[in-house]
């Protein structure tokens, strides 16, 4: 019984030529047990398929010593994925410490309290002695100070040494504070008496705040990681190996990172595409949703362009690899959307500039407090009142709801995006989005398919079937783009088969023309029928007019010396169109259509997918200065369009939006990318970034209210008015939540779906 | 007013005034950036409770290359964000994590933690 066969991978050291690869791959094939090897010269690694019940690493390694070559170890693969992978494990890591550095804290937190309150009932006192009680408080809460709270603290040091202060800093201080009062309390409380101070001590608070805030920490941490989940499961899409076909016919699997441009690979129903190439041959349909967000699988015929990590369904193919690792799509859409997630939003600058000042202010605040308190309140109480306050004050406030309010909702908005094809360049492009009222369509390949389709098709008095399939038999071979599209309307009449065509001609800037199965067929402009000496019907002419006068191209047809039907060409408009215009203008914008088109053809265009207002004759280089005109009308305008000849247009707009139609990611002028080729990319975008900036503004709105109106209160500002104080445990608490509130309303935006 | 209220109301002013000079007006520690023979500009960075040097100084439209090292494991200054260069990078702890970027406008770009609380600059000249 043999094992199943498995693979490794060698580095190979002291190859020169594409001989020494040859020797390597012979003697490596010619050890026992392995069953298929490929060396690779440039990429000096070797690929081994062999039997582990017949054959050990060890003893392969040993064969391209025997041939004069070296092994070196394989060096750490740092592909994103694994890197990924790594910082994973090391969050992974820290989370499962933090948690135990909790549960620490609040199972010594929750001895501590019920002891403390002991003082709260005199009777109860008298019979203890408060001395060693304290002591035991205080061996009971060293560990939560130097075990679970060890990281504040040292945060907090290092942090003071660069002259940085952060959110450790406040708690360093604060429970520092408590605790070292607590401390003095404890060793000497003669000196307290003496001075009529009540020795106190605050080693609960200490605790109670450590427990708090590390809970605050455990559940941060949890949330956060999913903030980026949509970003993991990008990275995972891609596939880990390749099945590439060599030379010699034979199939072998092999690792991403030995790629290479050229090589054939084969996918098999139900694998995923391994990177970006065509397709050479066999055809199949292939589930492009992870990178398009398009639900309906995508036929693939030879020629047609495939990208990695999306799945073939159920047909078969292969295809020439051209483009591997960074270049490929899907590593594109990664960089695309990290660089996204790192982009800081113009809303987000105050919230910069006062978290910049945040911590020493509240120091200097807490401070003043502790001075207030101290001169201001009756000789007997005054330190601790001074005391609890100056803890309160460091302990509510929270930078961190202020930092997290805008990247975490970045990172789930645009991982929120890829998911559904729309690709968000920075935080800017996403707040322009936001505020657009004005969306200006290039009509062409946005509003329309962008390229010519059969619209009419007429053959009077004829056997339409049959001359429809004599003209696609002239057309499938010329390469004009009308004829492209006589092909396809015939074929989607299943008015395809073959026929033999002999002498085809393509006649320059008139048609085509060639004998098909027997007779003599033209295909073209009127020119090419008057050269021919073929007269028009005044049925077809008149017919012929028409067509024209809707701005449709027309094709006539000629068989056996005589016109036999006529098609009109057009640029279509794309199903989806219409239903996408209203749901914007239900969104309250206003759609306006430009085109290169003459104003008849606008108009009509226009009607027919519901909008008021456009621009027709609007030449290329004139359509950035359309973009202007309607920005002096006061309008936000986002504009859509190819991306390959507006980009000018798409960059003068507030927020530009190129489709792409996942082949040609032209993602440099515009701020959002719709890899989707229909339009309800832009509503999906426009839906998106009104949710997200929303999210943005109830997070940094409760960021600034949790401050400016806690850090009040736990000074005692309420003190004099309604007689109340924050006890520090409580603050702690509300500072906990704080950060976590932040965070649970940007995950909302995972629940994101436009219909 | 008795003897320890003048001396905590002056001692806590002294102390504010202390904190407020400590944090905003010192002077920080400007590094200018050497250029490798290949001249790519390369400085390395500690990252531990902030940046070490946080401020720096480099030449533009020449590649600079910024090796972060971070040497503690606090969650803080996981996360580095270079707002103006599009960079957001989870920094492992104890290893060095390297941004290349090519500075191509003068000015002061500022790099800091994900929550904006460790601060650096890069001077682009």
């Amino acid at each position: 019984m043999s094992a199943t066969p498995e693979t490794t991978t060698l580095d190979i050291e002291g190859m020169t030529c594409a001989s020494c690869a040859s020797f390597v791959e012979r003697s490596l094939s010619r050890t026992p047990g392995v069953q298929n090897a490929l060396v690779n010269l440039a990429t000096e690694k070797a690929t081994v398929q062999y039997l582990p019940d017949q054959v050990t690493p060890a003893a392969i390694k040993e064969a391209v010593v025997k041939a004069g070559y070296g092994v070196t170890e394989r060096a750490p693969d740092t592909s994103a994925a694994d890197r990924q992978a790594d910082l994973d494990a090391q969050k992974a890591r820290a989370y499962r410490q933090l948690k135990r550095r909790f549960a620490v804290a609040a199972g010594l937190a929750l001895v501590i309290m019920p002891l403390s309150m002991l003082m709260l009932w005199p009777a109860l006192l008298e019979r203890v002695n408060v001395s060693w009680l304290n002591y035991a408080l205080l061996l009971l809460t060293l560990p939560v100070l130097l075990y679970s709270g060890r990281e504040f603290y040292v945060s907090a040091w290092n942090g003071l040494r660069h002259r940085a202060a952060n959110m450790d800093t406040l708690i360093a201080v604060g429970t520092g504070a408590a605790f070292l009062y607590s401390l003095a309390a404890t060793v000497v409380p003669g000196y307290f008496h003496r001075r009529g101070i009540m020795p106190e001590v605050y080693y609960d608070t200490t605790a109670t705040i450590i427990a708090l805030i590390l809970l605050g920490k455990v559940l941060e941490l949890r949330a956060k990681t999913q903030t980026s989940a949509a970003m993991k499961s990008l990275l995972g899409l891609q596939a880990k190996t390749a099945r590439v076909v060599r030379p010699g016919g034979q199939e072998m699997d092999v690792p991403l990172a030995q790629l290479q441009l050229g090589d054939t690979v084969v996918v098999r129903p139900g694998e995923k595409v391994a990177t970006d190439g065509v397709v050479t041959e066999g055809h199949s349909s292939v589930n492009e949703a992870m990178l398009t967000g398009e639900s309906l699988p995508v036929e693939k015929l030879p020629g047609a362009a495939v990208f990695g990590a999306t799945l073939n369904t159920t047909g078969s193919f292969r295809f020439r690899v051209t483009k591997v690792g960074a270049d490929t799509l899907l590593a594109q859409i990664v960089k695309l959307v990290e660089e996204a997630q790192g982009s800081r939003a113009p809303i987000q600058r105050l919230a910069d500039k006062v978290s910049a000042v945040f911590v020493p202010t509240v120091v200097v605040i807490a401070i003043l407090t502790f001075v207030l308190w101290f001169d201001l309140a009756p000789e007997s109480t005054r330190l601790p009142l001074a005391l609890v306050n100056f803890v309160a004050v460091l302990i509510i406030a929270c930078p961190c709801a202020l930092g997290l309010a805008t990247p975490t909702a970045m990172m789930v908005s645009t991982g929120k995006g890829a998911e559904h094809g729309v690709l968000i360049r920075n935080a800017e492009a996403l707040e322009k989005a936001y505020q657009v009222d004005t969306v200006l369509l290039d009509k062409t390949g946005t509003i329309t398919q962008g390229e010519p389709a059969v619209t009419d098709f007429v053959a009077p008095g004829q056997n339409a079937a049959h001359v429809l399939q004599l003209a696609a038999a002239v057309e499938r071979h010329s390469e004009h783009p009308l004829a492209a599209a006589v092909v396809r309307h015939a074929e989607a009449q299943s008015a395809g088969g073959s026929m033999s065509v002999t002498g085809f001609r393509a006649v320059e800037g008139k048609g085509a023309a060639a004998t098909v199965e027997g007779q003599a067929v033209l295909i073209g402009n009127r020119r090419l029928l008057s050269d021919e000496g073929v007269l028009l019907s005044a049925e077809l002419a008149a017919l012929a007019d028409q067509l024209l006068a809707q701005a449709k191209t027309v094709l006539y047809v000629a068989v056996a010396g005589r016109a036999a039907a006529l098609l009109g060409v057009a640029d279509t408009v794309r199903d989806t169109s219409a239903a996408a215009i209203k749901k914007l203008q239900a969104l309250g914008i206003e759609v306006v259509m430009m085109t290169g088109d003459n104003s008849q053809t606008a108009a009509q265009v226009a009607a027919q997918v519901g909008i008021g207002r456009y621009f027709a004759e609007v030449l290329p280089a004139d359509k950035a200065a359309t973009v202007k005109a309607l920005q002096a009308e006061g309008r936000t305008v986002a504009m859509v369009g190819d991306g390959i000849n507006d980009a000018p247009a798409l960059a003068q707009a507030d927020v530009g939006l190129a489709i792409g139609s996942g082949t040609d990611v032209a993602m440099q002028a515009a701020g959002i990318t719709l890899m989707r080729s229909d339009l309800h990319g832009v509503v999906t975008a426009i839906e998106l970034s009104r949710q997200t900036i929303r999210t943005i503004k109830q997070n940094l709105f409760f960021a600034f209210v949790y401050n400016i109106l806690g850090i009040p209160i736990a000074a005692g500002l309420l003190y004099p008015v309604l007689g109340w104080l924050l006890s520090p445990m409580l603050a702690a608490g509300a500072m906990a939540l704080s950060s976590v509130s932040v965070l649970t309303n940007s995950l909302r935006l995972r629940a994101f779906d436009n219909h | 007013m008795d003897a320890a209220e003048i001396l905590v109301t002056v001692g806590g002013l002294a102390l504010a005034g202390l904190v407020l000079w400590y944090f905003f007006f010192s002077t920080r520690q400007t590094v200018a950036a050497a250029a490798s023979p290949s001249g790519v500009q390369e400085v390395a960075i500690t990252v531990k409770g902030g940046y070490s040097p946080d401020v720096i100084e480099v030449e533009r439209g020449k590649p600079v290359q910024l090796n972060f090292y971070r040497a503690e494991e606090n969650s803080c200054s996981e996360e580095l964000l270079m707002p103006d260069f599009g960079v957001r990078r989870d920094l492992p702890a104890f290893q060095t994590t390297q941004i290349e970027l090519l500075p191509q406008q003068p000015g002061r770009f500022d790099f800091t933690c994900g929550m904006g609380m460790l601060r650096g600059s890069l001077v682009v000249k």
